[in-house]
């Protein structure tokens, strides 16, 4: 571990704006009585305290993204003459298509998202990185964006990091840690980018302060309390794959909206739709939501999944066993809470996977 | 909202004859009702009521046309029941309704920004008009009437304005006279470019998760919105001010007549964006030109559900 470091709190926006000469800087904002993820201004007041509405994820996985543009020419032979395969060609008319592919240069910090939140992306980076597949705009996006968060001194009601293998000062995911401790942040470096961050002129030793940071993650993690054991659920959930009447219980609140997995650090699925005027237009991929009907039907007209509970169930068995499946049992989720807080129906994931966990099996 | 003993007794009675009663229960913190869906008698112990109660439950009425069910509403939420009646789009025949009168429910965010965050409330009670919010170890009290959200400071309909058992006593508000969003007010203060610019902002945050949509009672297409549909491609699922704008848009003309004022939509959103705004305008459009508030009397015909050769309001002869 490399040295711990200090910033005063007064010295956090003259550090930001700093890093916001040459790149993005995101910071939680009040808006409204939301708090989101906001770029940097002059005159933006940051919210510490509470937890943002939104997960960061949008830093590496935007709501919109333009993949490319594209324009529907015509052309005559003489102009395509390398294209034209025989000379019959030259001389006609013909439609292209022309594309320019728009991969995301822009450099980004997201300062101040939680730990639950920076963690996030390493869940789908697993996903959009594998060795036969990489997702070139993803991978560029995280590439360019480096994550200074704050530890959670703080957790809530709807908190349940430490029953997903995280907890209150997790790393994974940030480049650099800021603890809170009276007046200022304790700072680990996690990456060697992160290392860098600390260079600047607002950092000083942490001293005798690390003891206090470790006392607040300390009660942090008191706060959570005991952690709850999903370890049987990546089973269970299989198990209960045909058992219609568990699935109609437990989704008979939810109104199959999509707030759980828009504000989900770690959803990552997606659409890809063209969007046209006249004869030019953009491929975009859009955030896609699983407890929506669209998500599954199929151009025949055929849906697999024609109700809520089938969509419900997706989303907890895609989370709690069908990826740990994949992936070294990891979890896909990070328990920050955001979709049992801000569900219009008060739907509590943990119980959905407790009731799994619980629930006799009825073929046995 | 009083007679939880009587409600649950009347339940009891009911559930012979139906197959599941919609009420709430204890969420997943004391700060927090959940929607109950009770099936058997053990269940109705798990029912509870007052002031956090917020979800007007009639939203899954139409989705469970092909049973038998029981209801609790208040006032607004009864006004959902009555309007889905009008455009037959449940049966009373399959519906038995638990009609209550309320003094008010809680909005969180009022609440929040008089006593803090609320991600670790500890405990919450109800004592007449008066509750306890304990957070962070450090007791709060606060009158329900400074927390109550905005719906229920302009409310005209307490009581169940349609029911098949009636819970408690109606309160009589008669004498009040009718109300308007006090809101709606304070936003014409503003001038238009700044109303503008305020939606600009509103709109770009947006998520189109369509929470707002899916807790309306009144939006029952469901599965074949006019938003998410490809062919016609009125909506791109581009996620910008324009098209969160034309969306919500849509939303509200095509409840036009409609809306009962429930506040749902409002308080589904995550984002906090004060969508209520936009229904109180409509809604006065309609009482100006129609006289007609929506879910008041299952016998008459909202007016955009109808045709009239000659409007009263409208003196399209004169022009």
């Amino acid at each position: 571990m490399s040295e711990r470091k200090f910033i005063q709190s007064q010295s956090i926006l003259s550090f930001l704006e700093g890093l916001a000469k040459d790149r993005r800087v995101l910071v939680p904002v009040c808006e409204g009585d939301s708090v989101i993820f906001r770029p940097l201004r002059k005159e933006s007041r940051l919210e510490l305290k509470r937890m943002p509405t939104l997960s960061p994820k949008e830093a590496t996985f935007p709501r919109t993204e333009i993949l490319m543009t594209f324009t529907t020419k015509k052309v005559t032979g003489e102009e395509e003459q390398e294209s034209a395969e025989n000379d019959e060609e030259a001389g006609k008319e013909k439609m292209v298509v022309e594309l320019n592919e728009n991969l995301p240069a822009e450099k980004t910090i997201v300062f101040g998202a939680r730990p639950c939140g920076a963690r996030g992306k390493t869940i789908f980076s697993r996903v959009y990185e594998t060795a036969d597949v990489k997702d070139p705009y993803f991978i560029a996006r995280r590439d360019n964006t480096l994550f200074v968060s704050i530890a959670c001194d703080a957790p809530e009601n709807t908190c349940f990091c430490t029953s997903v293998a995280s907890g209150p000062a997790d790393t994974a995911g940030s480049d650099v840690l800021l603890i809170p401790v009276a007046d200022g942040f304790v700072a680990e470096a996690v990456t060697e980018a992160g290392k860098e961050l600390l260079q600047a002129e607002h950092f000083s030793p942490a001293g005798d302060k690390d003891g206090e940071a470790q006392a607040v993650v300390l009660a942090a993690l008191a706060k959570l309390g005991d952690a709850d054991d999903f370890t049987q659920a990546r089973e269970k959930l299989i198990e209960l794959f045909e058992d219609d009447e568990f699935w109609a219980d437990m989704s008979a609140k939810c109104i199959s909206c999509g707030t759980c997995t828009y504000l989900c650090p770690t959803c990552y699925c997606f659409n890809i739709t063209d969007e046209m005027v006249s004869n030019s237009g953009q491929r975009i991929r859009t955030w896609d939501n699983c407890m929506d009907s669209l998500f599954t039907l199929e151009a025949s007209g055929h849906n697999p999944r024609t109700i809520k509970a089938k969509r419900l169930k997706n989303r907890v068995g895609h989370k709690f066993s069908y990826y740990p499946s994949l992936h070294e049992e990891i979890i896909a989720c990070c328990g920050c809470g955001r979709c049992i807080k801000s569900c219009p129906a008060a739907v509590d994931i943990r119980e959905i996977v407790k009731s799994a966990q619980e629930r006799e099996d009825v073929n046995s | 909202m009083k007679g939880l003993e009587e409600l649950k007794k009347e339940i009891v009675e009911a559930l012979p004859n139906l197959d599941l009663v919609i009420g709430w229960e204890q969420g997943y913190d004391a700060l927090h009702a959940t929607p109950a869906f009770i099936k058997t008698v053990e269940d109705v112990d798990r029912l509870i009521l007052g002031p956090l109660c917020v979800h007007n439950l009639a939203t899954y009425l139409p989705s469970l046309a092909d049973k038998k069910v029981g209801i609790v509403v208040k006032g607004c939420d009864s006004r959902a029941v009555i309007e889905l009646l009008q455009e037959k789009l449940i049966n009373k025949d399959n519906i038995t309704i638990f009609g209550l009168t309320c003094e008010g429910v809680v909005s969180k965010n009022k609440l929040r920004r008089k006593i803090g965050d609320l991600g670790q409330v500890e405990s919450f009670t109800v004592d007449g008009d008066t509750l306890t919010v304990t957070t962070g170890g450090k007791e709060n009290t606060v009158k329900l009437a400074e927390v109550r959200l905005d719906k229920c400071e302009a409310c005209n309909y307490p009581n169940a304005l349609v029911f098949d058992h009636f819970i408690g006593t109606p309160v009589d508000r008669a004498d009040e006279g009718r109300k308007e969003a006090l809101t709606l007010a304070e936003f014409e203060k503003l001038s238009l470019p700044e109303r503008f610019a305020f939606w600009k902002q509103e709109m770009s945050r947006c998520i189109r998760c369509y929470a707002c949509r899916n807790a309306c009672s009144m939006c029952v297409c469901r599965d074949h919105c006019v938003a998410m549909t490809r062919n016609p491609h009125w909506l791109s699922q581009e996620n910008n001010v324009g098209e969160n704008w034309m969306f919500q848009m849509i939303h509200v003309m095509h409840l036009t007549g409609r809306c009962v004022e429930c506040g749902e939509c409002e308080r589904a959103c995550p984002m906090e964006i004060p969508l209520m705004l936009l229904r109180h305008q409509m809604n006065r459009g309609i009482k100006d030109v129609f006289d007609y508030e929506a879910g008041i009397d299952s016998q008459t015909k909202p007016p955009l559900l109808t045709f009239k050769v000659e409007e009263d309001n409208i003196p399209e002869r004169d022009w």
